[in-house]
């Protein structure tokens, strides 16, 4: 007979991991209710936002016990999600004992991100350039967003190591990017467009996932999370205009 | 049609694929998916179609060919969905209500912050109705 103890911890870890990496509300309960379904015969209740997860499990002799982790970090990164995902399916199926889960849950919280963060800036740099095209700028833009959008980037890696208030790093990274387009347009004479050199290096930052991932939480009922990642998609966008109205304030 | 609209959109979204560690058999399609929705957008938008509309559909098949492929290749719907809906956030209108405000020309501005807000809206009831309709596939 399994322990309830033990089926706790390894759904509180599989939620903990796909919430801190970006996965959505319904599909963090999902996940834990069938890990949990899997081993107990009786209920399982959760309740996830954003910042935390509550969960209660009950037993076939109705013996309950309830427990809370909070999530202090928040990036995004989806093979994490999938990998976490994968594991719940392994689970479900009975192809995974509840000691395995627990390592190979482990593993995958402690991971490295799947690419290593020199292509993340490089691809950030290419989607920069490749933004400003697709917004009406033309090949002379290129370069100059690719260079501002990869080293804005940049700094966004290295400053938000050292400083975890996030909004704070999306300020100073799109005020650096917005001062790095401005000295590129006229210092240096590259681009014909500063508009779309500043637009397409800025949408890296943009909360995308964020705003999909809070309109699919109120869609999914889960009110209080989607407006929760609602108001964090809207302050990180208004970090980014604050960053970018300074430089063109100072300008 | 211009051939910069396809590749690029092509690249971009897959380039972001990248920044949210997407897993590897899903850059491709997902880029494909990204670029689809964007090559609608300004093919609806080269016809006169109001933006707002426009965008509206190019979320709804974005978000209706995610749920397809996670399906297909059992990976959650995020992977796909997330880079397909980048490039039609309204960066663009938000950089300009952004520099109305700056200049102080606040009529303008708030002009485009409307139109910024409506254009999100328009993505977020793109995907809406693209899930409603999955939901409903599912249980008939």
């Amino acid at each position: 007979m399994l322990k309830l103890n033990d089926i706790m911890e390894v759904c509180l870890l599989a939620g903990k991991v796909m919430l801190s990496f970006g996965g959505e509300t319904y599909r963090v309960e999902d996940t834990m209710t069938r890990i949990a379904k899997s081993f107990l015969i009786g209920e399982t209740y959760s309740y996830v936002t954003p910042t935390g997860i509550f969960l209660t499990l009950q037993s076939a002799e109705k013996e309950e016990l309830t427990k809370f982790v909070r999530i202090y970090e928040r990036s995004i990164d989806l093979n994490k999600v999938t990998l976490v995902n994968e594991i719940s399916r392994q689970i479900a199926i009975g192809q995974l004992s509840i000691d395995d889960a627990k390592i190979k849950l482990k593993e995958i919280e402690n991971g490295q991100p799947l690419y290593p963060v020199w292509v993340q800036v490089v691809s950030s740099a290419i989607a920069s350039g490749f933004f400003a095209l697709m917004f009406n700028g033309n090949w002379n833009d290129y370069l100059p967003a690719f260079i501002a959008g990869g080293l804005g980037f940049l700094l966004f890696i290295l400053s938000h190591a050292i400083i975890q208030v996030r909004f704070f790093t999306e300020m100073v990274a799109s005020l650096w990017i917005g001062a790095l387009a401005y000295f590129i347009y006229f210092y240096l004479g590259l681009g014909t467009n500063l508009d779309k050199i500043i637009i397409g290096a800025v949408m890296p930052l943009v909360p995308g996932v964020l705003i999909t991932n809070a309109i699919r939480d109120l869609m999914a009922g889960d009110l209080l999370s989607g407006l929760a990642r609602g108001a964090e998609a809207f302050l990180t966008a208004l970090a980014i205009g604050a960053g970018i109205a300074v430089v063109l304030a100072l300008f | 049609m211009d051939w910069k609209v396809v590749y690029s959109s092509l690249i971009a979204t897959m380039a972001f694929g990248f920044i949210f560690n997407v897993p590897k058999k899903a850059i491709i399609s997902g880029g494909i998916i990204g670029m689809i929705g964007w090559v609608t957008y300004v093919y609806l938008s080269t016809y006169k179609i109001e933006t707002i509309s426009s965008t509206l559909i190019s979320a709804f098949i974005v978000a209706t060919l995610s749920q397809i492929l996670a399906k297909y290749q059992k990976l959650p719907v995020t992977v796909f969905s997330v880079a397909g809906i980048i490039p039609l956030v309204p960066g663009g209108l938000a950089y300009e209500t952004m520099r109305y405000f700056v200049e102080n020309n606040y009529s303008f501005a708030i002009k485009y912050a409307t139109k910024t807000l409506l254009i999100s809206g328009a993505i977020a009831f793109g995907l809406i109705i693209s899930g409603v309709i999955s939901q409903l596939v599912k249980k008939g």
